[in-house]
C-alpha cells in the first residue's frame, strides 16, 4: 500500500481510538448527555403546542431541526475545537514530526469528529423521540435521507471549522467565534420556530447558510408533507438542500487545504512554545 | 528563494562521505536583525554534539532549520545528504526529534501511544535499520515499564521527558535532535537520561545533536562541543580541547610541611618542575587544575560579547575519529 493510503488508514484508526477515549472520559460524556437531556426539555415543554394553522405539534418540527443544526454544531465546533487546541499543546507538531504524520492526523480528526457528531446525533434523537413518538413510524428511506443529509452537513461545515480551527490565536477564540456563528445563524434559521415567522430579509440571510437547510432538509426527512405549510414558500426544497450543502462542501473544500498545509509548514517547537507560554499567561 | 540557495555551492564538504549534516554559511535574518549570520558545521556518522551558546544565540533557529521546521534565509545545509527545506516523508522517516511534551495526548495510554506513533514508520523500514523499534522493546529500553499502561497525564515530569524520548527514537533514526531535553529533570532523572543517550550512541549507531544550558552536560555527553554566539559557531571541539585553547591557565595546589598553597600560571608544567627541583620530597598533594569548560565557555562568550572578537573560530584541531 502506498504510505499516504498507509496514513489516512492509521488516522482512521487514531480518531476511533480518540472517540473511544472521548467516551470513556466522564465529563465529555456528561456534556454530550446534558446537551440531549436539555433539547428533550425544550420538547418536552413544546409537546402540546402545534405550528400556526397546521396541527403539527411543535415539538414534531423543532426535533429534525435540532437534529440539523446539531450536525453544523458538532463538524465546525468540533473541527475548529481539535484544531485550536491540538496545535496550542503541540500535538500538532508531534505529528508533523513523523513521516506522513500529517495526513494521519487529519484523517483522525475527520473520523473522531464524524464519530462525535454521530453519537450526539443519536443521543438526541433517542431521548427526542420520547416526546415525539409519532416520528418513529417514518418510512426507511426517510431515515437514510436523514443519514444523507447529515452525511453531507459533515462535509459541507467540518472544512469551515477546521478554517476556523486553524486560525484563530487560542482555543478560546475558536470556541467563542464558532459559537457565536452558530447561535446567530441558529436563531434565524427557524430551529426552535418555524422560519416564516421572521421579515423577508433575515430569511434571505439565513438562506445563505447550511444550518437552515440542514433543519430543512431533516423536516422533509421526517414530517409528514402536510407540515409543508410552515416552511419558506410552503414546499419541500429537497434538491436545493442538497444543491446549497454541496456548494458548501466544494468551497471548504478547495479553501481548506491549502490554509492547513500553512499552518502546518508554520509548526515548530518554538511556536508551539510561545503558545504555551501565552496559555499559561491567561491561566495564571 | 530556492533560486538563490541553488545558486550555492552544492556542498560544504564534497568529499566528506561520513558527514551526516553539513552546513556552510548558513543566515537567518528576522526583519532587520541577522540571528545566524555565516554558521559552518559538520557532524559525522555516530557523533554526540552539543550545541551550547547564550540565550538568543541562535541555537533552537539553527536546529529547528535542521529539523526542516523552520526555512533559512540563505545558505547551504544538507542533513542526511537532502536539503531539509526539501525533506520529502522518506528523509523525516529517518530523522527523529525529541519534543517537550506538555499536554498532548494525555489521555492516551504510555503503550498505545507509542504503538501508533511507530506505526508510520513501518513503510520505511529496510534489512539494516527495522523500523519501528518494538513498543516493548523501547518502553524498556526508556524505563517506562511500570508505566506503560498509564495515561500520559499520570506521568511525572521526568517519565514524560522519557516518553518524549521513546516518541523522538520510535522509528529508529539515523539523525536524533534533542532541543534542552534536561531542562526541568531532577539530578535522578537527569542521569538517567544521560544514560539513555549514551546507549543510543553506541547501540543503535544514532547521530547525536543536542543543545543545552548545562555545561556539565554538555561535557558528559558530547563528543565535540559547539559554541555558538552571535549568530556563528565561535568554537569546536572536544571539551578539553576548547579549554585550551581559549588559555594554558592552570591552578596549582600543593602542600608543604603542613601547609596549602594556591598558584595559578599560564605554564603549569614549568611551574611544577620548578616546584620539585626546589624543594623535592617536601612537596604533598600536589593538583593541577586546568580551566574547566565552564570557565572556558564563560570567556568565549564574554570575548564575544564585548567585542573582543576578532570574527575567526578558534583553531582547533578536530576530533579525532
Amino acid at each position: 500500500m502506498n504510505p499516504t493510503a498507509y496514513a489516512a488508514r492509521l488516522g482512521t484508526s487514531r480518531g476511533w481510538t480518540e472517540f473511544k477515549i472521548g467516551l470513556r472520559s466522564a465529563d465529555e460524556l456528561g456534556f454530550k448527555l446534558t446537551f440531549a437531556l436539555s433539547f428533550a426539555l425544550v420538547l418536552y415543554f413544546q409537546r402540546d403546542s402545534t405550528v400556526d394553522g397546521t396541527t403539527q405539534s411543535l415539538a414534531s418540527t423543532v426535533l429534525p431541526s435540532i437534529l440539523g443544526m446539531m450536525v453544523v454544531a458538532g463538524s465546525a465546533l468540533g473541527a475548529a475545537g481539535a484544531l485550536s487546541v491540538e496545535r496550542e499543546d503541540g500535538t500538532l507538531l508531534r505529528a508533523k514530526a513523523i513521516p506522513n504524520g500529517m495526513i494521519g492526523y487529519f484523517s483522525a480528526k475527520v473520523t473522531s469528529v464524524t464519530l462525535d457528531t454521530a453519537i450526539g446525533l443519536t443521543l438526541i434523537l433517542g431521548a427526542g423521540l420520547i416526546f415525539v413518538p409519532e416520528l418513529l413510524s417514518t418510512d426507511v428511506t426517510r431515515w437514510l435521507a436523514l443519514i444523507g443529509f447529515a452525511a453531507l452537513g459533515l462535509l459541507a461545515t467540518l472544512p469551515w471549522g477546521a478554517v476556523v480551527g486553524s486560525l484563530v490565536r487560542s482555543p478560546q477564540a475558536a470556541g467563542g467565534l464558532t459559537m457565536l456563528a452558530i447561535g446567530a445563524l441558529t436563531a434565524i434559521s427557524g430551529i426552535f420556530y418555524p422560519i416564516t415567522a421572521l421579515a423577508g430579509w433575515v430569511q434571505g440571510i439565513a438562506q445563505v447558510f447550511p444550518i437552515y437547510w440542514l433543519g430543512h432538509g431533516m423536516r422533509w426527512a421526517l414530517l409528514p408533507d402536510s407540515a409543508v405549510t410552515a416552511e419558506i414558500g410552503a414546499s419541500w426544497r429537497p434538491v436545493e438542500t442538497i444543491g446549497v450543502l454541496v456548494a458548501w462542501a466544494v468551497v471548504g473544500l478547495l479553501v481548506a487545504p491549502p490554509i492547513l498545509r500553512a499552518i502546518a509548514r508554520r509548526e515548530s517547537g518554538s511556536a508551539v512554545e510561545e503558545r504555551r507560554h501565552r496559555a499559561m499567561q491567561r491561566v495564571g | 528563494m530556492s533560486s538563490q540557495l541553488d545558486a550555492h555551492v552544492p556542498s560544504a564538504h564534497p568529499h566528506d562521505h561520513d558527514a551526516v549534516v553539513q552546513v556552510h554559511d548558513l543566515r537567518m535574518r528576522y526583519g532587520a536583525k541577522d540571528v545566524l549570520d555565516g554558521v559552518d558545521l559538520t557532524i559525522h556518522r555516530g557523533e554526540v554534539i552539543t550545541l551550547l551558546g547564550p540565550n538568543g544565540a541562535g541555537k533552537t533557529t539553527t536546529i529547528e532549520i535542521l529539523e526542516g521546521f523552520r526555512m533559512r534565509s540563505a545558505g547551504d545545509v544538507r542533513v542526511l545528504g537532502t536539503d531539509p527545506a526539501a525533506g520529502d516523508e522518506h528523509w523525516r522517516a529517518r530523522i527523529g526529534i525529541v519534543l517537550q511534551s506538555w499536554r498532548d495526548h494525555g489521555k492516551w495510554r504510555v503503550r498505545d501511544l507509542l504503538h501508533h506513533l511507530g506505526r508510520f514508520y513501518s513503510p520505511y523500514s529496510s534489512p539494516d535499520r527495522d523500523r519501528p523499534v518494538r513498543t516493548d522493546h523501547l518502553i524498556d529500553m526508556v524505563g517506562l515499564g511500570e508505566q506503560a499502561d498509564q495515561r500520559v497525564s499520570k506521568l511525572s515530569g521526568g517519565q514524560r521527558r522519557r516518553l518524549d524520548v521513546a516518541i523522538g527514537i520510535v522509528g529508529r533514526p539515523e539523525l536524533l535532535f534533542l532541543d534542552e531535553p534536561t531542562a526541568g529533570l531532577d539530578p535522578h532523572a537527569r542521569r538517567e537520561f544521560h544514560d539513555l543517550v549514551h546507549r543510543l550512541a553506541d547501540l543503535e549507531d544514532t547521530t547525536i545533536l543536542l543543545t543545552t544550558h548545562d555545561l556539565h552536560e554538555a561535557e558528559k555527553l558530547a563528543d565535540r562541543i559547539l559554541i555558538l554566539a552571535g549568530g556563528r559557531i565561535v568554537a569546536d571541539g572536544s571539551a578539553d580541547q576548547l579549554a585550551r585553547s581559549v588559555s594554558n591557565h592552570a591552578e596549582v595546589r600543593w602542600s608543604r610541611d603542613g601547609e596549602f598553597y594556591v598558584h595559578p600560571t599560564d605554564d603549569a608544567t614549568a611551574f611544577v618542575r620548578e616546584l620539585f627541583s626546589q624543594h623535592g620530597d617536601k612537596i604533598g598533594d600536589l593538583e593541577v587544575r586546568r580551566a574547566s569548560l565552564e570557565d572556558t565557555y564563560m570567556s568565549l562568550v564574554h570575548r564575544f560579547e564585548t567585542g573582543h572578537d576578532d570574527g575567526t573560530v578558534v583553531p582547533l584541531e578536530r576530533n579525532p575519529r
